[in-house]
């Protein structure tokens, strides 16, 4: 009369997991939840690093990743050595250089919001010296106002970084904003955004170099050289740049690529993600403990249940697998909880910072693969205690 | 109806043994259960102290006996569901001596239902559902079996309680449910421990009689039972004590003394 004696089928095994724990809910969503709070705990992390990169890489490509910054290097003593005025032109002449600007700072020139600001307040605001099309090097944009017009030469014209016009106090230019820079009024005509790939220019006074010697007394040196180079060929731009900017002493030019920077500083942020991830690691662990402790509890409380279906004929391995898929199933259920509470966190972290939502797939899959692996350990040993249950349990509970 | 039993000396298991080896060959096909000189100790405690007894096809045999007597390890050894610590146990044909746990198991799915004092019917899940469950571990397909749960139901007259779950039955009916568990395989041998105890009078008068029903279609049944009076309403009767089988049939003289 048996099609398959022996055998139970796997959406028996299922009905029976289900049953078990339809009939215990307070208990499953108890033990459940220690599964789903180190889930999510894991795939918010990995959630909230990944789409942090993603908003950097959404941000280095509009930045580009082929800017070079060329700056002086030391020379064996251990003093800088300047770069020649010639730089900028040298370096525009090589076909592996798209475009290039520099700045070139002025070290004691101060500059203030008015002429009444005392000597010492300066507020840390540096005075560059603008060679080229620095916005367009950088791809940094205005925040307000215009790049240097037309009259530069005639009038003395700045243009502000957006940490020092925030310093100063210029939310907006008007045709009468002007600063106090050198003993003489000029007038600000810009304020740029932040650039995230020379962020040592935010601070900066930017003024035009046709005027800076004659108002500045400004050296002609440049101290800071950016450098758009061919994508595809920006290691031998890389290598070849000092000797193209100083032949007779290539070792006293230094070249470095700001966008690595960023990526670097993201790197370090790894670190603090692997010790949240331990954490989640943990919370799992003792989540896994959990659903170990409520199949233990639950497998003492139905030993008569165990000798029934011995009566009805169920083998040790169909009780020992009737426990073993309940136990699956309360940790999958905590693992698909956490997997969509975790999204959730990314989630609204994500948009809150104003960065793509970046779940990994694999996080989601490693992270249910780990709840199956957990109800599975959690499992096998209470499992293993019902399969030996003996038979005559449900005539001696009576 | 056929009826054969009898008390085994303990002191001369060997020689009664070959008795009933000789004389039960003729009707071997008949026999559903035979146990032979079967002991059962627990640890220092005899169970069981040497019982023969042999249930024919179409049998309904009620075991009494005081508590302790060894009632319920009989019909565990009955069942497979305990192996005897020495003698023999033969259940529809098989040797269980010779038979591994999971051959036993199947033993149990194919030839044996069992029906409890308190039902044991999970209470989350409906009528058929439970009755279903009889075939679980038979290989019977889901689907069909809750087409035999139904027809199982309604033999015992509950085709208007199909999807109620226990919680929502009387207890009487509950038993009826956890007969139809025992049923709805076919099985060679229904045994039954003490089915009417948990049940007032009529609830239980109503159950026996759906056993009287069954066995008049041709189940074999054993019941232990306290009623005498059930007992002594049944056409044989084992009476226990100590371990041992005291007397069989004759019910009535035993109330008398």
């Amino acid at each position: 009369m048996s099609a398959r004696p022996g055998r139970l089928s796997a959406g028996d095994l299922l009905g029976l997991g289900l049953f078990g724990l339809r009939t215990r809910p307070t208990r499953v969503v108890l033990s459940a939840l220690g599964i789903a709070i180190g889930i999510a705990a894991m795939i918010a992390v990995v959630g909230i690093s990944s789409s942090s990169q993603a908003a950097l890489a959404r941000v280095l490509d509009g930045l580009g990743t082929n800017l070079l910054q060329v700056v002086p290097g030391q020379d064996v003593r251990g003093g800088d050595v300047p770069l020649p005025p010639t730089s900028l032109p040298v370096l525009e002449r090589r076909d592996d250089v798209e475009q290039a600007a520099g700045v070139g700072r002025v070290d004691d020139q101060k500059v203030y919001r008015t002429d009444r600001v005392p000597r010492a307040a300066s507020g840390g605001i540096s005075l560059d010296v603008v060679l080229g099309d620095l916005p367009g090097v950088l791809r940094t944009g205005l925040a307000s106002g215009t790049w240097f017009g037309a009259a530069a030469d005639e009038h003395p014209q700045v243009v502000l970084g957006s940490t020092a016009a925030a310093t100063l106090g210029i939310d907006e230019v008007d045709p009468d904003t002007r600063i106090w820079i050198g003993g003489r009024w000029v007038a600000v005509v810009g304020v740029l955004e932040p650039s995230p790939l020379a962020p040592q220019l935010d601070s900066s006074a930017l003024v035009p170099s046709s005027t800076a010697t004659a108002e500045f007394g400004w050296d002609g040196h440049p101290t800071e050289i950016f450098v758009r180079a061919d994508p595809d060929r920006i290691d031998e731009a890389r290598a070849l740049i000092p000797a193209t900017v100083a032949p007779e002493d290539p070792s006293g030019v230094s070249v470095g690529r700001p966008s690595d920077a960023l990526a670097a500083q993201e790197a370090s942020e790894a670190s603090f993600t692997g010790l949240l991830l331990g954490i989640g690691g943990v919370a799992l662990l003792v989540g896994g403990i959990g659903v170990a402790n409520t199949m233990v509890i639950t497998v003492l409380e139905r030993r008569a249940e165990v000798g029934v279906r011995r009566a009805l004929g169920a083998r040790r391995r169909h009780i020992r697998d009737q426990f073993l898929v309940e136990s699956l199933l309360l940790s999958l259920l905590g693992g698909a909880v956490g997997v969509a509470l975790g999204a959730a966190v990314t989630a609204g972290f994500a948009v809150h910072q104003g960065w793509p939502v970046v779940v990994p797939a694999w996080a989601v899959v490693g992270g249910l693969g780990a709840t199956v692996l957990i109800g599975g350990l959690s499992g096998l040993y209470p499992a293993s205690r019902a399969a030996r249950i003996p038979p005559t349990s449900a005539l001696a509970a009576a | 109806m056929t009826a054969s039993g009898t008390t085994v000396p303990a002191a001369s298991p060997s020689a009664a043994a070959s008795g009933r080896a000789a004389a039960s060959a003729s009707a071997a096909d008949d026999v559903v259960v035979e146990l032979r000189d079967v002991t059962k100790a627990y640890g220092e405690l005899a169970a069981l102290g040497g019982v023969s007894l042999r249930v024919r096809r179409g049998e309904f045999v009620a075991v009494v006996g005081p508590s302790g007597s060894g009632k319920s390890t009989m019909l565990n050894v009955m069942g497979t569901l305990d192996r005897p610590t020495t003698g023999s146990v033969t259940v529809a044909g098989h040797d269980v001596g010779s038979l591994s746990d999971d051959a036993l198991s199947r033993l149990r799915a194919e030839h044996v239902g069992f029906v409890f004092q308190h039902f044991h019917l999970a209470a989350g899940a409906s009528a058929v559902e439970n009755v279903a469950d009889g075939l679980l571990y038979a290989g019977v397909p889901r689907r069909q079996r809750q087409h035999r749960a139904r027809v199982a139901l309604e033999r015992v007259g509950l085709g208007h309680r199909l999807d109620h779950r226990p919680p929502q039955l009387s207890g009487g009916e509950k038993q009826r449910v956890a007969i139809a568990r025992a049923l709805i395989g076919e099985p060679a041998l229904l045994l039954a421990d003490e089915p009417t105890g948990a049940l007032d009078s009529r609830s239980g008068a109503a159950v026996v009689h759906l056993l009287e029903e069954l066995n008049e279609a041709g189940t074999t049944i054993v019941v232990i039972t306290h009623d005498l009076a059930l007992a002594a309403a049944l056409p044989r009767q084992v009476r226990m004590r100590d371990g041992r089988v005291d007397d069989v049939s004759g019910l009535d003289a035993e109330v008398r003394r």
